[in-house]
């Protein structure tokens, strides 16, 4: 196994070399060294020379990925790329464009967005297997059919409808939790609890639905029907099969999601005044702060790939026949 | 189970204490502290660098310049903050002898201002000052161990204080021209303060040949800025520029102390956010001890400020409406402010309803929820507003947005008489009056020219109308018809909306970054005012990198613009229309690209004279100028409407002056108790939600009792 992981993290540096390389182009793209200047500088009064100084300050005065001026390795060093680029694999994410340290935004911030991801994460997923099952327990009956329609009609709605409906039934009309804001410690659970309800119940009517197709799946297989014919209970050949079976790819799709709650929920945390990493990559992207969309996008490349590994290791776990070599 | 059933019970008693819904800690209520809200986290707080309004917000409440806007007084008057007086220049020619006040800006070499601050000003406590018994500074270098441990300026365990001098003032314009600051007045203050531009050239090179660092700005000499004494500094400015005054009332002349320089540029300082651009020092009503732009900003009364007396006199009006009733009192009134972010309008607007916000804005969609207007046109609150106390005030912004036209396009631009016409004609068919009732709930004031109201060269009524567009009828102006908008475009050539040579309609091109689903109805109410004289408009939408490109290079056509006053000045507005302040070429504020030889002339001419019947002579002629060339449409003036509670005191919009908060008053005690009368929590309804769930999983829990009561089993399952 410890092969397979390092040949997992040898894989994941052209990788991350290529998301980086990949982030570089279609940023530059857009905007380029001075467009960036500008937006920094303001729109009032910005000079030429301050424009050329804002880019010297910050190694943009250079050539994108090929500096032909320079001699010897200085053709690939002495770029912006090389120099963006390489601190960020020993997490070093620097300084944002405006000056300030993105390390130090990273760690405050994702503590309020684990504070509202976890736990929707982790309710939802209880709330949707249950839902699924009683799905499944009746099926064929008006309670799977009501449960199904009601799933798609969840489904097709927005999640701002949810958000606003929440935020106007429960801290509006009832005054029973804080419109937005956050506060650190016990207090956090006052504000946290509206999100998190309104995380899980906008994202129930997919959710159950999903797995009310995994386990119809399970369901219709040989094992279940040789369980029911040998007189086992329903909910026993439910809880005790269906769901113990069915759990391979629910642990395994939520084990490749969970490194990225850190990178918290943009709409939730926007509208209820999370302090949280959600808005932190929107707001460099319409801000121009390339320094800040390279450390996200490299943070949730990471992620990305650490969840897959985790993936693959739960499987081991979960089903004995699977072996990492 | 004893315990759960205690714990349910204690709920509603802890409701009846405080309102569930209170988003701020139990241990705040009832203190005097005012909250408010902020949509975009700001930028910088260094006062050489802040300059948007969002950051001045809260750099003006700590910085202290030595001049200040008048509170009350309309017309804006300047007045010492931490001056003596406020200065008048002393006028120099070439060869260093004074010249008398009415001397001609020609003759004038220097201008020489002399600024007294008053002695026994204090800075808020802060580490940089703080001195260890041998009389060093305790923090410089500061420990290993402690930088470690602290995360914010308030955790350094002794913070010192210090008597404000000239040299403080000395050294901020200093760091004007440092290289790392980028300061945005850079440029425009290296024109003028003698030796500025010299200085940053200097420092630029040591920065590149030094080795990091601090850059100790008191061994560099700045020529144009000396220490006369203790509390007395001179700034030389070249030539004659009565708008420096003005500069002198914005925290980038703000002090600040070398101890803090040094002590932030320490290493280590920037990993920790513990930089000058995040934890500003000042002598103002208020330090900052609270900086989490992604959360929550809180200044706190600077314990060493030496308080000041609220004004004895106003405008007109100010006193029956309450705004005197604190006069001679110390100020701040407000023990803190806390500013929680908001970026979106409905949680920012609903809190306040519910009281947890002292003053909101109005956006559009709480407008008809927030105000109403009377049959005379006036406006005032809904009267579900009246009955929370809610009051309203209203201001006309010194702004102006406009519709200007590339003046180097072929087509639009140019001053022949042909173009002129055209743009005459596109300027009568766009009815600004309809723009102002659609799209901005009435909040504007349609323009008549480039200087909105309470700036001096503004003339009101008829003599104030741009007669190119207007006609004066029964005591107001009125749009002109479109059939003399439409005998202008056959006169420009175009007749009929078609090219009197090739019979081709005329198209023309409106060039804008807005191509949002939200602004669609506004281009399309743009494309029909077009049409109105048988113009085609297409909307070239394009990104903002783009369309800032398009415009530095003249390749746009037609777009809008806006411009936000810096000091209440006409000169602040005719620049932009300034021959050499193009944006083509040299980069200025004058996107339109017009270059009109006679108003070139009368603003150099206008720009150094005193306010008094020549200048305001000047304006009519140039404004009368702009009416008549058309470069720019002139839009409207952007009213304010902003909300209130009838517990925050001394609420009167001030567009020049940035330090407002130490005038403001509270009332905690009736705060308290609305908070408390509008949120009170309801039980009954989550009771009844909770009902209508376990009603619709009874069913289901009943079939599957019946299933395990059943003798056998089907495959199908019936409930």
């Amino acid at each position: 196994m410890s092969a397979y992981l390092l040949r997992r993290l040898a894989y994941a540096l052209p990788i991350l070399l290529g998301v980086n390389l990949l982030t570089f182009a279609l940023f530059f793209m857009v905007n380029t060294p001075d467009d960036m200047a500008r937006l920094h500088l303001g729109v009032k009064r910005v000079t030429p020379e301050a424009i050329e100084n804002w880019k010297a300050a910050r190694g943009y005065d250079k050539p994108l990925f090929l500096n032909v001026q320079a001699s010897g390795s200085g053709v690939l060093t002495d770029t912006i790329f090389f120099e963006k680029s390489l601190a960020m694999f020993a997490f070093e994410f620097g300084q944002a464009d405006d000056g300030r340290d993105i390390g130090n935004e990273i760690r405050t911030r994702m503590w309020p967005s684990l504070a509202i991801a976890l736990p929707t994460f982790v309710i939802g997923l209880l709330v949707n297997i249950s839902v699924a099952l009683i799905l499944v327990f009746f099926r064929h009956s008006y309670v799977e059919w009501t449960g199904v329609v009601l799933a798609v009609a969840m489904m097709s709605i927005s999640g701002l409808f949810y958000i606003i409906a929440g935020q106007y039934l429960f801290a509006k009309v009832w005054a029973l939790a804080p419109i937005s804001g956050y506060q650190d410690g016990f207090n956090a659970a006052r504000f946290v609890w509206l999100p998190v309800l309104v995380g899980v119940v906008g994202g129930l009517g997919a959710g159950a639905r999903w797995y009310r197709t995994l386990f119809l799946e399970e369901a219709g297989k040989d094992y279940v029907r040789t369980a029911r014919a040998k007189g086992l209970s329903e909910a026993r050949v439910l809880f005790r099969h269906i769901l113990k079976n069915g759990m391979v790819p629910i642990l395994t799709g939520a084990v490749a999601v969970f490194p990225l709650l850190f990178m918290g929920s943009l709409i939730l945390e926007s509208f209820f005044g999370i302090p949280g990493l959600g808005s932190y990559t929107i707001d460099a992207i319409n801000a121009q702060d390339f320094a800040i969309v390279r450390a996200m996008v490299f943070l949730g490349a990471v992620l990305y790939i650490l969840g897959l590994i985790l993936t693959d290791l739960s499987y081991t776990l979960v089903d004995p026949r699977v072996r990492l070599k | 189970m004893r315990r759960l059933i205690l714990l349910l019970s204690l709920i509603p008693l802890a409701a009846c204490q405080q309102a569930v819904n209170n988003p701020y800690p139990t241990e705040e209520a009832g203190l005097g502290i005012l909250y408010s809200a902020f949509s975009e986290r700001p930028k910088h707080l260094d006062p050489a660098r802040s300059y948007s309004s969002n950051e001045v917000a809260f750099t003006g409440q700590i910085y202290e310049p030595p001049l200040q806007y008048h509170y009350l007084k309309r017309p804006y008057e300047l007045i010492p903050l931490t001056a003596e007086a406020v200065p008048r220049p002393r006028y120099e020619d070439a060869q260093g002898r004074s010249l008398p006040e009415d001397a001609p800006a020609a003759a004038i070499a220097v201008s020489v201002y002399e600024i007294r601050i008053r002695p026994g000003i204090r800075y808020q406590p802060h580490p940089a000052f703080s001195l260890d018994g041998a009389g060093k500074p305790r923090y410089l270098p500061i420990p290993t161990a402690l930088l470690d441990e602290v995360t914010a300026i308030p955790d350094f365990p002794e913070p010192g204080t210090r008597e404000l001098t000239a040299e403080d003032y000395v050294y901020q314009i200093k760091r004007l021209a440092h290289p790392g600051l980028h300061s945005p007045i850079l440029g425009l203050m290296a024109g003028h303060i003698v030796g500025l531009g010299d200085l940053a050239k200097t420092l630029e090179a040591e920065a590149r040949h030094g080795k990091g660092g601090w850059l100790d700005l008191r061994n560099q000499p700045l020529a144009g800025v000396q220490v006369v004494d203790r509390y007395t500094y001179r700034i030389l400015i070249k030539g004659k520029y009565p708008q420096f005054i003005y500069w002198l009332a914005m925290p980038f002349f703000a002090p600040v102390p070398w101890e803090v320089d040094a002590f932030y540029s320490q290493p280590g300082m920037a990993e920790k956010n513990l930089v000058l651009d995040w934890w500003p020092v000042g002598t103002g009503p208020y330090m900052m001890t609270v900086n989490q732009p992604h959360r929550q900003m809180r200044l706190t009364r600077n314990p060493h400020f030496r308080g000041e007396p609220y004004p004895a006199e106003g405008a007109p009006g100010d006193a029956e409406a309450g705004l005197l009733a604190d006069a001679g009192r110390t100020m701040p009134f407000v023990d803190e402010a806390v500013y929680s972010l908001e970026t979106e309008t409905i949680p920012y607007w609903n809190k306040f309803i519910q009281g947890y916000y002292d003053a909101s804005g109005i956006s559009s969609d709480n407008f008809d929820q927030a105000v109403q207007a009377g049959a005379g046109g006036e406006v005032d609150v809904s009267p579900e507003m009246a009955a929370r106390g809610i009051e309203l005030k209203t201001s006309v912004s010194a702004s102006l947005f406009y519709t200007g036209f590339n003046m180097l396009d072929p087509v639009v631009g140019g001053l022949d008489e042909k173009r002129r016409k055209l743009r005459q004609a596109i300027a009568i068919a766009m009815d600004n009056e309809e723009f102002v009732a659609i799209f901005r709930n009435g909040r504007g004031i349609p323009a008549q020219g480039p200087l909105p109201p309470g700036l001096f060269g503004y003339r009101d009524g008829r003599e104030g109308m741009n007669a190119r567009v207007y006609d004066w009828v029964d005591g107001q102006p009125v749009r002109k018809s479109l059939t003399e908008a439409k005998r202008l475009l056959a006169e420009a050539g175009y007749p009929g909306g078609r090219d009197a040579v090739t019979g081709r309609p005329l198209v023309l091109n409106f060039d804008t970054p807005a191509r949002g689903p939200d602004d669609k109805a506004r281009l399309d109410w743009l494309r029909k005012q077009f049409r109105k004289i048988d113009i085609e408009l297409v909307i070239r939408g394009t990104d903002y990198n783009r369309f800032q490109d398009k415009m530095r290079e003249g390749t746009a056509q037609i777009f809008e613009w806006g411009w936000n006053a810096d000091y209440p000045d006409p000169e602040n507005f005719m620049f932009l229309l300034y021959g050499p302040h193009k944006k083509v070429g040299s980069g200025g504020e004058n996107a339109a690209n017009y270059q009109n030889p006679e108003f070139d002339r009368l603003f150099v001419q206008m720009k150094d004279m005193d306010n008094g019947p020549a200048r305001q002579a000047i304006i009519d002629r140039m404004v009368d100028i702009l009416r008549e060339d058309a470069p720019w449409i002139f839009g409207f003036y952007p009213k304010n409407y902003a909300l209130h509670h009838g517990w925050l005191h001394n609420v009167k919009p001030n567009l020049m002056a940035n330090n407002e908060l130490k005038y403001r008053r509270v009332e905690p005690g009736s705060r308290s108790v609305a908070r408390q009368e509008w949120n009170r929590p309801h039980w009954l309804g989550p009771a009844l939600l909770a009902g209508v769930l376990v009603l619709g999983l009874y069913p289901a829990w009943r079939a599957y009792q019946r299933r395990q009561q059943a003798p056998g089993r089907s495959g199908r399952t019936e409930p």
